[in-house]
């Protein structure tokens, strides 16, 4: 299954909530304020960590560089996917689930 | 592969319709194809002609228009939403004996029913909202 996930963790409990929930060998998608979780220094990072040891995190590009966060500063193992990536995202996986 | 889209949050609120417009084109640009817009909730004020962003913004209502436009994509509104919201098309306004309506280009007025059965009929529904 596809995860997206839209908000911040500064501001709500989605992405701690849609990691305990979430099975292995899915994928979550940070897009939106979500990317904020990407942060290797922010509030999710170790949220994130754990999601990776057997599930895939991405992160929009596109919604980054709108928030001024360089690639660099995201933890790493989470790739960063374009528009087109999401779409392709969508289409491995049997169904979308926005964590809204 | 066949998509449908559903969008639960208004023009220039946080980045919902912006990220499902996106969602859109891409889907479209990669030969998928995407068998509806729905709108639903504050998501029915994409669909009004009247907004006027300023000029170096970007339009939402219209670019929707036009990709629905180019692409004969089915843009949705959710009548019992837009009925709250003020957002009327021609029948709208008679049946609701209204003085003017506001429905966008490319967007038309219809039930819940049309949600279920894009969700139905599409390969994935992916929803944008808040």
């Amino acid at each position: 299954m596809l995860h997206v996930v839209n908000k911040s963790p500064f501001e709500k409990n989605c992405l701690e909530s849609c990691a305990r929930l979430s099975q292995a060998g899915s994928c979550i998608l940070l897009i939106e304020d979500g990317v904020y979780g990407a942060l290797a220094d922010g509030e999710a990072c170790e949220v994130v960590q754990t999601c990776l040891e057997d599930r895939q995190v991405c992160v929009l590009g596109e919604d980054l560089q709108a928030r001024g966060i360089e690639p660099d500063r995201i933890v790493s193992g989470v790739e960063v996917v374009d528009y087109a990536g999401f779409v392709k995202l969508a289409v491995e996986h049997p169904k979308v689930q926005s964590w809204l | 592969m066949k998509f449908a889209v559903l969008v639960n949050e208004g023009p220039y609120t946080h980045q919902a319709s912006d990220s499902a417009f996106h969602f859109t084109k891409a889907a479209i640009e990669q030969g998928h194809r995407v068998i509806r817009v729905f709108f639903y909730h504050d998501g029915v004020n994409n669909g009004t002609r009247l907004t006027t962003p300023p000029q170096d913004d970007r339009h939402i209502a219209n670019r929707w228009g036009e990709l629905a436009q180019e692409h004969d994509l089915d843009l949705v509104v959710c009548v019992a939403a837009a009925q709250r919201r003020g957002v009327v098309d021609e029948d709208e306004q008679k049946r609701n004996s209204k003085d003017a309506n506001n429905i966008a280009d490319g967007f038309r007025i219809s039930g819940l029913g049309q949600l279920i059965e894009a969700g139905i009929q599409a390969d994935r529904l992916v929803t944008f909202g808040d």
